[in-house]
């Protein structure tokens, strides 16, 4: 873009041509006074205070007059300073003057605004002031609504619309009466807003403000520690305590965003339940110990079974060095590739199907490319309660003019501001995708060359096309055969196109068929390699693509090095100076079943909830409880925890230095805010005392830079990661070498295949392995809360349980009106594996025969009922489709009231 | 289906037929005006009354419909047409005397000349003047209310008979920027009030490259007072139809609005109606007239707030969204609805392209001053003898108006001030009264055209009184999207209310001045920028009235009820106890045949007693300043 010049007050600059005068003033360090502008969000021109004089001709506000070559700005004019003194004035009288005691005093704009242009005060004194007493609004756990600071600039309504995509906010009544409103003037709480602050953050006043503003003493760039996203962070930190959040503005992530969980989830750091010492059970009960005593005893024990009889979980929670860690003491020490973490139960296929079609089994693309392309498939994915801070990009895409195809069984947030939303059965998606598929060929939309030049298996794939006639795939899915027509057209029509998914698309005992499905889509229509388009699974937890890196895999070290491959297992043994096991471990749901069958009798659980988490848990309770030794290592003493010998405990990502890896790939710095607390240590550390008190080498780190380092020396795609390189922005692997930037997006020129092209596959449909029957005829599928993380145990600490505090079981009105079942009646929802108890929430966001619940909840916990019937290949248990009933809770009326919470989203 | 010329010249011969059946009628017309105007003053009973008489007598009688013809002070109006006798249009016609016209004038021959009003066209009557020579419309010259109150509304050949679309039919045939040229030529600035030259907002328009194009007509008349539009609307709905058209296929526009207030029930109602019959003669539609040229139009019912009369709110409201006022540039013609090139324009406007397209251009300025061409409606309403609507050329004077049209001030009362253009005008004082009617004399004054409201004031108004009731308007409208109007016009209502209620402070003037130049200046849109007008002009011009409020506590009108007090004089006061009887709140006391007096702390200032005082005795007296804080006392 080319700049312009024009004086502003007499002094030369030089500004883009997009920009407004308010705009290249700013950034040349001139002051225009301005209420209404924010420089997230599209100018409204509406506080009228940073009017100007243009050329000496007009006055008129700066915020929305475009710079012009050659243009005069003259910012103090008398009549400029008139113009503006009336105005703050008025807002002056209006506005309540108990600076010194308001919590945003010295940092409201208001503020500045009237000490900047002065006002006169026996002009203020004459004019008539109208005190307004209107309600404050306390229902949000985490900030308030006062109306009476109000200035109405219309911020917060516009970044509810223009940044969140939720429009929760609007103006109403008029004229001096005017207020911010939600609709029907319902508390924030009751109304539609998501609670992310975003409107908080940037309101100039403190008409919107947290509800406790301690000043922090000190504050800490980090990285958030909920979602795949990666958000960069400031944690505040007053004394000992971390006291708050506030966005990184400078992040190439998040660009200045977070959502609620971000921004005000951290109150677990600090929580009193926090595990302060290890414990050892005796005689059934915990007891306190030393460091000394527990890590003798977890010593002594794993010392007993060295090799296959002994298996370790890692954690996506926990950073790259903890991993690292904990993968080379399963094999280096413990002589085993029995290493897995929870991968296993979301992303599995991913990697199983992205390596066999692309050669890599990330995302593609970055988080940044979303806004820019021109068509979006998310598809198993509901972005704005698992990815917010995805789901704004996605809004913003469609606001740019981008096409929105939105498939999910349930009618998610995101079908608001769908193009096309196809509500598909769930399990059906590669049915649904295989028929999209056959009509791009039969409408000749294929990209031909991509296909010719950059892939090889199409004819085997073309050919298995035939079974997907649109009608036979009507049937399957349910979905019209012109809604399909529809969404195959337009994804082969407007490009570039990102294909985004997630655990809908993963959790399937064919989930590696579902993502294969996607891979031969983009592969079809030439939608990967470039920028904005690819296909992307967004991954669930913070480091969750970190700890598949890091090799936190039965059958790959770090980087995806096969352990089978012996010139690999070599580079390892000499780097690690031992000897290490070619035969690959077993995978996560196979390790309980091995643990059952006797074959595995020590059990390393570090930082995971498996008891809430894992399908079918009651073969996990089972088995833990039959383990010989079990260990558990985290920051509370979680549902799994309880069954342990030894609890260890963990620093939280507050109290340690380490690196997370984003869903984009980009490996990002986290940084010790404070220390641990109580008697608490980083997950590496104990891992490494526990390996030293065993006898081995190579577990005397000092600092988490030091085991990069390895990690760098022994891993290609992190060898240019250091992390004085990390500063800023983090990079994106692949980054193979010291002056490496780091990759955006992959298979620009060459698929990371053997060979460097993109594979088709050919498919068949297969349904779920449960399907709905006579007995049990509804269909179970899983799903996420906004404001719950995984088995809560961060987010049920604080403010957010009171945004949701119990389970629901959402279920169509229809399914209801048969059942003879009342909204919030406690029901028990059944499966031939067990069953739990929740309230039910009749909607109809839930389609007919299909019923959902998240598993955030210990209480109801869902797991206990879902399959846990693997896919062959990536061995993830199918959570997102059992067959249930549902039945009246026989509970007597006083529980059922008691077990009832109030106040539910 | 009009398709071709012949197709519409077939359609016209049949609307001259029909037309022929009002004008030559072989049985009594009788046309009733039921606008809202009519309608308010009981001109649906009329009707009945009407229909049942001449039922009864057994007359085959034709009943139409009309519009509004403007005199609203002569309501209920009754036009009657005999077979072989001129049309006499009768004012005044109640229930109780529609059977005398029955039995007078359709069974009998006399023509009733205590109720008529006067005669159309050329034959006379003895004893009713034609209705042309009337004092009230003689200035007048009546092109875009010409058939309102004359034609069937719902009637559309009757349209067609009276040149109706034979401007849509010769434009179509012209190139856009020929269309262009002749509005130019025409001198037609828009009547919303902002005055803008129609032909170059359209040329801004049509220069735009855009797929998709959009005419909105402005049909939201919210200014207190104003109800020209709505005449027009509900009495030649079509002529606003054909507007919308001609302006559609000048900029290329596929899609017409029609942002009516939902509080014109049945201008609506009739605009609906025209649309349809528009749409089934291929007026509206595919390839209109046989010329390639696609055109729809919908109507969306604003919700009643005055804001959206400004065109980016009322874009806004269409979209959807709330009625708020966007920042120009970009002017709509540029990007409006939908982000799209959109040309918006007012009732009249729109109806004046009719005019201009059906006649010509040079036709059309042949009235009107160098800068104000053509004829303009208002609503003249207030202190003068003949209320109504009136039509009037540009360049006409303010006292022309008033003495001649509107018949000057009733009750021997003296004329204070006219207030033109709405809540956004201001007041003219009796000195400029010799200010021809146009665009840019008004705004010398102080004041603006606006769309047409016209109020006339005499000498018991205040008008500091004024000025608050304008401002209380404007601050209850303001969309309270920018600050110094949200929070300017309250500041100002604020101050007006002290100076009225006595709580005026010395300085107060300087303050309202100094208010209203930063909120002019200041503001977003034109409710803001203009809010102010009517208290600076009135400052302006009544200063006085001002300095009497805030310095001496006196209201030179005596309409402020904080600074009058009623106090009977004991030596005219008769004794008649009229007021002691009325008096509701039993501050009078007095026996009778004896002087009667007024207790202050009693009297809640209603001026009950003052109105029935008799007017021999005119007993009761307001006294304001000193002498009425000495009467408290």
């Amino acid at each position: 873009m080319a700049d312009v010049h024009l004086t502003i007050d007499g002094v030369e600059i030089r500004a883009p041509e997009d920009y407004s005068v308010l705009e290249a003033a700013l950034e040349n360090d001139i002051y225009i006074p301005h209420l209404c502008y924010h420089p997230d969000l599209k100018p409204s021109g509406v506080c009228r205070l940073c009017m100007v004089e243009i050329n000496g001709r007009k006055i008129d506000v700066s915020c929305k007059t475009p710079v012009q070559n050659g243009m005069t700005v003259r910012t103090d004019t008398p009549e400029v300073n008139r113009i503006r003194r009336v105005t703050a004035e008025l807002l002056f009288i209006n506005h309540p003057s108990d600076c010194l005691s308001c919590s945003w005093n010295n940092r409201c704009e208001l503020q500045k605004i009237v000490n900047f242009i002065g006002i006169d005060p026996d002009h203020v004194g004459m004019l008539r002031k109208t005190e307004k007493d209107l309600p404050v609004d306390d229902s949000n756990p985490f900030f308030l609504y006062d109306p009476n600071m109000c200035v109405l600039c219309g911020i917060c309504v516009r970044t509810c619309d223009e940044i969140v995509g939720v429009g929760n906010l609007d103006f109403a009544f008029r004229g001096f009466n005017s207020v911010v409103s939600t609709f029907r003037n319902q508390p924030l709480l009751e109304s539609r807003c998501v609670s992310c602050g975003e409107c908080v953050v940037r309101c100039p006043v403190s008409a919107l403000r947290p509800k406790e503003v301690p000043a922090s003493t000190r504050e800490v760039k980090t990285t958030c520690p909920y979602c795949g996203v990666g958000c960069s962070i400031f944690l505040g930190v007053r004394g000992e305590k971390i006291i708050g959040a506030r966005v990184d503005r400078d992040s190439i992530v998040n660009r200045g965003r977070l959502c609620v969980k971000g921004r005000f989830g951290h109150e677990f750091i600090n929580h009193p339940d926090r595990l302060t010492t290890p414990l050892i059970k005796r005689n059934g009960k915990f007891e306190e110990a030393s460091w000394d005593e527990a890590l003798d005893l977890v010593a002594d024990e794993f010392s007993k079974h060295r090799g296959e009889e002994f298996a370790a979980f890692s954690s996506a929670k926990c950073t790259n060095e903890d991993n690292y860690i904990v993968q080379k003491f399963t094999r280096a020490v413990m002589g085993t590739n029995n290493i897995d973490h929870c991968a296993r139960l979301c992303h599995a296929p991913s990697v199983t199907g992205l390596v066999q079609s692309f050669g890599s089994g990330a995302m593609t693309n970055s988080i940044g490319e979303i806004p820019d392309a021109n068509c979006i498939f998310a598809i198993g994915t509901n972005t704005t309660a698992a990815h917010p801070v995805i789901a704004y990009d996605i809004k913003e895409a469609v606001r740019r003019g981008g096409k929105l195809i939105v498939a999910n069984p349930r009618e998610i947030d995101l079908c608001e501001y769908a193009d096309i939303f196809i509500q598909h059965a769930p399990g059906t998606d590669v049915a649904l995708l295989m028929g999209m598929m056959r009509v791009i060929l039969d409408e000749n939309l294929h990209d031909r060359e991509f296909i010719e030049n950059r892939c090889e298996g199409f004819d085997a794939f073309k050919e298995s096309l035939g079974a997907f006639d649109l009608p036979s795939v009507e049937k399957i899915t349910g979905v019209p055969a012109d809604l399909i027509k529809e969404a195959a057209v337009t994804y082969a029509t407007f490009k570039p196109g990102m294909l985004l998914y997630a655990m809908g698309i993963t959790q399937h005992t064919h989930g590696t068929d579902n993502v294969l499905a996607t891979s031969n889509i983009a592969l079809l229509t030439g939608n990967v390699g470039k920028r904005s388009s690819g296909v992307n699974p967004l991954r669930g937890q913070n480091n969750v693509q970190g700890a598949c890196d890091m090799g936190a895999l039965p059958n790959v070290y770090p980087g995806y090095q096969n352990v089978a491959v012996p010139a690999i297992k070599k580079k390892f043994e000499d780097a690690w100076a031992c000897a290490l096991s070619d035969r690959p471990g077993i995978t996560h749901v196979e390790i309980f079943d091995a643990v059952l069958e006797g074959k595995i009798k020590a059990l390393y659980q570090v930082g995971e909830n498996p008891v809430l988490s894992e399908a079918n848990s009651q073969h996990v309770i089972d088995a833990v409880e039959k383990l010989d030794f079990f260990v558990v290592q985290d920051i509370f003493l979680t549902e799994t925890a309880q069954y342990a010998d030894v609890v260890l405990p963990a620093a939280s990502y507050a109290e340690k230095d380490g690196t997370f890896t984003n869903t984009e790939r980009r490996v990002q710095r986290v940084r010790k805010a404070i220390n641990p607390v109580g008697q608490s240590k980083p997950d590496w550390k104990i891992t490494c005392e526990i390996a030293q008190r065993m006898g081995k080498l190579g577990f005397d780190f000092v600092h988490p830079s030091e085991i990069m380092s390895e990690i760098t020396a022994l891993t290609p795609s992190y060898g240019g990661i250091m992390y004085e390189r990390l500063e800023k922005q983090g990079l994106q692997w692949p980054c193979t070498a010291k002056d490496s930037e780091g990759t955006p997006y992959l298979h620009a020129e060459f698929f990371a295949r053997p060979g460097g092209k993109g594979k088709f596959l050919p498919l068949i449909y297969k349904p779920p392995a449960e399907l709905p029957d006579d007995t049990y005829p509804l269909v179970l599928t899983t799903e996420r809360s906004l404001f719950h993380f995984h088995t809560a145990t961060m987010t049920r600490k604080g403010g957010l349980k009171t945004l949701r505090s119990h389970e629901d079981v959402l279920m169509n009105p229809a399914d209801a009106r048969v059942l003879k079942l009342k909204d919030g009646e406690m029901v028990n929802v059944i499966s031939r594996r067990g069953m739990v108890q929740a309230p039910v929430k009749i909607t109809d966001s839930s389609p007919k025969g299909v019923v959902s619940m998240t598993f955030h909840f210990a209480e109801s916990p869902t797991n206990r009922i879902t399959n846990s019937a693997l896919d062959p290949v990536a061995k993830i248990p199918e959570t997102k489709v059992c067959a249930v009933k549902v039945e009246k809770a026989s509970l007597e009326k006083d529980s059922l009231e008691k077990t009832r919470v109030k106040k539910a989203r | 289906m009009i398709k071709s010329d012949t197709d519409f010249i077939q359609l016209k011969k049949q609307a001259d037929l029909e037309w022929e059946k009002v004008v030559h009628c072989k049985t009594p017309v009788i046309t009733v005006g039921t606008a809202t105007c009519g309608r308010s003053a009981g001109s649906l009973e009329v009707l009945e009354t009407l229909n049942v008489s001449l039922k009864a007598a057994g007359v085959k009688h034709t009943m139409i419909e009309v519009g509004c013809i403007g005199l609203c002070y002569a309501e209920p109006l009754v036009t009657v047409i005999m077979p072989d006798r001129p049309p006499i249009i009768y004012g005044g016609i109640t229930p109780k005397n529609a059977g005398e016209l029955v039995d007078g004038y359709v069974l009998g021959e006399n023509p009733l000349p205590q109720y008529a009003l006067g005669t159309i066209g050329e034959a006379r009557v003895e004893g009713i003047s034609p209705f042309d020579s009337l004092n009230v419309v003689h200035p007048q010259v009546r092109r875009i209310m010409k058939k309102c109150g004359i034609i069937d509304p719902t009637n559309m050949l009757h349209y067609i008979a009276n040149g109706g679309y034979s401007g849509l039919s010769r434009a179509v045939k012209l190139k856009p920027p020929d269309i262009i040229e002749e509005m130019k030529e025409s001198g037609l600035r828009g009547r919303g009030g902002a005055g803008f030259p129609t032909g170059m907002k359209w040329e801004f328009a049509l220069k735009q490259e855009s797929e998709k194009k959009f005419i909105v007509c402005n049909a939201d008349e919210g200014d207190p007072g104003a109800f020209m539009n709505r005449s027009v609307l509900e009495g030649d709905p079509h002529a606003v139809l054909e507007g919308i058209l001609i302006a559609g296929y000048t900029i290329g526009a596929s899609d017409g609005y029609i942002y009516c207030r939902a509080e014109y029930p049945l201008a609506l109602d009739r605009l609906r109606l025209a649309i349809r019959q528009a749409e089934e003669s291929g007026f509206i539609g595919e390839n209109i007239l046989g010329s390639g040229f696609n055109f729809h139009v919908k109507i969306k019912e604003g919700a009643g707030a005055f804001v959206c009369g400004e065109e980016t709110a009322l874009i806004a409201s269409i979209e959807g969204k709330r009625g708020m006022p966007n920042t120009r540039p970009p002017y709509p013609a540029i990007s409006g609805l939908w982000g799209k090139p959109t040309i918006i324009n007012n009732v009249e406007t729109l109806a004046s392209v009719s005019l201009i397209f059906q006649n010509s251009a040079e036709w059309f300025n042949r009235y009107g001053t160098e800068k104000s061409k053509g004829t303009k409606t208002f609503s003249l309403a207030g202190r003068v003898k003949n209320t109504g609507l009136i039509e009037v050329p540009l360049g006409i004077t303010l006292r022309e108006i008033i003495n001649d049209i509107g018949g000057g001030i009733p009750d021997d009362k003296k004329f204070k001030a006219v207030q033109t253009g709405g809540p956004s005008g201001g007041c003219i004082p009796e000195s400029l009264l010799d200010t021809p009617v146009d665009y840019d004399s008004l705004k010398q004054a102080g004041a603006i055209m606006g769309s047409g409201g016209m109020i006339v004031m005499d000498e018991s108004t205040c008008m500091v009184d004024i000025a608050r009731y304008f401002l209380d308007f404007t601050q209850k409208e303001s969309c309270g999207e920018c600050v110094p109007c949200r929070l300017g016009t309250r500041q100002m209502l604020d101050i007006l209310i002290d100076i009225t209620e006595g709580r005026g402070r010395p300085g107060d003037i300087d303050l309202l001045e100094e208010l209203a130049q930063g909120i002019k200046m200041g503001s977003l849109c034109a409710l803001g920028q203009t809010a102010p007008n009517p208290v600076l002009t009135t400052i302006r011009y009544f200063r006085d009235e001002y300095e009497a409020h805030i310095e001496r506590k006196m209201c030179p009108a005596k309409v402020c009820k904080a600074l009058i007090s009623y106090h009977i004089s004991p030596e005219r006061c008769i004794g008649c106890q009229r007021c002691f009887k009325v008096c509701p709140a039993q501050a009078i006391s007095g026996k009778p045949k004896e002087v009667h007096s007024i207790d202050p702390e009693k009297c809640i200032k209603c001026g009950l007693c003052f109105s029935v005082c008799p007017s021999k005795a005119h007993a009761v007296e307001i006294h304001t300043g000193e002498l009425a804080q000495q009467t408290v006392i």
